[in-house]
């Protein structure tokens, strides 16, 4: 696991939910659910990784289980060479996440939110407050929103903080669960635009889980096409779409994407 | 040292953050002072009605009012504490933040250190307007208490209550969706054996046995005895020092209650539910 161009290793991974202790007088009842099966993948320093699935195939929970957010219960999983279980803390300095739900105290302004986060960091007051002006102007917040409560805020401003808090730490691993989900046309360039910057000018690797084909396509390196738990193809995009046949036209991402999961895709929360 | 600074500067993130809230939630802040203010004189009042309702004429009015007024005080001190800290779960949960919080690179240890200094402090601060409301309301004379060694009594209690409060705060982890109710089963019976309105000397024998490990117990007591008696503080030691003991043995023992359950929302997927 000790490989430095190896930004994540995940080996076997297996996470199941709904499994009851039984109590302490009764033996466990099986697990009601696999969310990941025996998933197992490499993601390279500086890559844009993205991850694609249906509803409830296991994308989130994996992003958790890398996040230190959930215990595998079998299986290891690397981030730079620090085991996840092990080495939670020194695995938490190096990633920040964005989660499909923008989560903030709703009544605090944005700078105060990113200043509590920045601080639980370890970045300096002085330091975070130039950074939060800084980066929510550059993803297009206006100065006067930047002190204003969240709860004023529209979907689509609330994410664009999220993603401010989710850099303020410069992370060089940035796990980023549907964050374009819910976005306006506009803001959802501007976010892939940050994005890319992220990971050319800052030397971030990405993990990237969208329902947006045409995003996967434009921003990943590589994406792994998950169901039911299971990764069902690994692949660059171009590789993924010579998988098909033509047909009379040029396969899509989408056209993959429906034949290696049998199924549509639709924005959602998922487990 | 960058370790220390750092970790400092995460505990004192909640210091901070926590005090964001109260400004902005500053109109609830007011009401719940008036609320906590008009309950702890209608509680102190029973004093002054104690002799017209019984009958009696024996009565210290001015002696029991004081004496309820001390219950009330100590325990508005101790049950925003323990709120305050219990909470440390359930208001992330409510704001949908506590994925966030948990993930960062923050020992639970400094965690809980920011959250219980901003309790004390706001309790600090509730309590004393509370105090002095009630003084001027009742014109009690304190001219022989001993104050330092009610502030004392006071700081002891927090160190076992903090404790408490963090064996509390694992209820919301356990169980989303009530957890945060549940704490009020701990409190509750802090507040019926700890003899916050009445010696806990005519409670029955078996409830007598639980007021000897509660904390609030030996803060009442002794801060009766500082208020009313005047009792210097060196005499106030056989008060503080179970207090000291049941501190260095609760915030741990809270603290390795804590990391378990955490492991167990971890290991079931409890973080992600918002109760």
């Amino acid at each position: 696991m000790n490989n430095p161009a190896i930004a994540v290793q995940v080996e076997n991974v297996v996470k199941r939910f709904g499994e009851q202790a039984g109590g302490w007088l009764g033996p466990k009842r099986p697990a009601a659910k696999i969310a990941v099966d025996r998933v197992s993948l490499q993601i390279r320093r500086g890559e844009i990784f993205g991850v694609l699935g249906p509803n409830g195939s296991g994308k989130s929970t994996l992003i958790r289980l890398i996040a230190t957010l959930l215990l595998p219960d079998d299986g290891q999983i690397g981030v730079f060479g620090h085991d996840v279980v092990r080495e939670a803390r020194q695995v938490q300095t190096l990633i920040n996440r964005v989660s499909v739900e923008a989560s903030f105290f709703k009544k605090l302004s944005p700078m105060e939110n990113l200043l509590y986060g920045a601080r639980l960091y370890g970045v300096p007051a002085d330091l975070a407050r130039r950074r939060v002006v800084e980066i929510l102007q550059r993803l297009g917040l206006e100065e006067r929103a930047i002190y204003s409560p969240m709860e004023e805020m529209s979907r689509g401003m609330q994410q664009k903080v999220a993603i401010a808090r989710a850099f303020l730490s410069q992370p060089i691993l940035l796990l980023l669960d549907e964050p374009t989900t819910g976005l306006d046309p506009r803001s959802k360039r501007e976010v892939q635009a940050f994005v890319r910057e992220l990971r050319d000018n800052h030397d971030a690797t990405i993990l990237l889980t969208t329902h947006d084909m045409s995003e996967a396509e434009a921003l990943c390196d590589r994406i792994a096409i998950i169901d039911g738990g299971r990764i069902v193809a690994l692949d660059t995009p171009a590789a993924l779409k010579q998988r098909l046949p033509r047909n009379g036209h040029a396969p899509t991402l989408e056209d993959v994407f429906l034949e290696l999961t049998g199924k549509p895709l639709t924005a959602d929360d998922e487990a | 040292m960058s370790v220390i600074v750092n970790e400092l500067r995460a505990s004192y993130a909640f210091i901070e953050r926590n005090v964001n809230i109260v400004k902005r939630y500053w109109a609830w802040e007011l009401v719940w002072l008036v609320y906590t203010v008009a309950n702890s004189l209608s509680i102190s009042f029973i004093g002054v009605g104690a002799g017209q309702v019984s009958g009696g004429s024996g009565i210290d009015s001015q002696y029991l009012v004081l004496y309820l007024a001390i219950g009330t005080i100590v325990w508005r001190y101790l049950s925003v504490i323990f709120y305050w800290v219990t909470d440390v779960v359930g208001l992330e949960r409510w704001e949908g933040t506590i994925e966030y919080t948990l993930m960062a690179p923050i020992t639970r240890f400094m965690h809980m250190l920011g959250q219980t200094a901003f309790a004390v402090l706001y309790s600090l601060v509730h309590t004393g307007v509370v105090l002095v409301v009630t003084v001027l309301f009742f014109d009690l004379t304190m001219a022989n208490a001993n104050l330092f060694g009610f502030l004392v009594l006071l700081i002891a209690g927090s160190l076992s209550f903090i404790g408490i409060s963090i064996v509390g705060s694992i209820l919301p982890l356990l169980f989303p969706e009530r957890g945060s109710q549940m704490t009020h089963l701990i409190i509750a019976g802090l507040l019926l054996v700890s003899g916050v309105y009445y010696p806990v000397s005519v409670l029955p024998g078996w409830l007598q046995v639980f007021s000897y490990l509660s904390p609030a117990t030996y803060v009442l007591d002794g801060a009766r005895l500082a208020l009313l008696e005047g009792a210097p503080t060196l005499s106030l030691w056989p008060f503080i020092w179970p207090l000291l003991v049941m501190g260095a043995l609760s915030i741990p023992a809270g603290l390795q209650a804590f990391h378990w359950a955490e492991r167990y929302a971890k290991r079931t997927g409890k973080l992600h539910r918002n109760g």
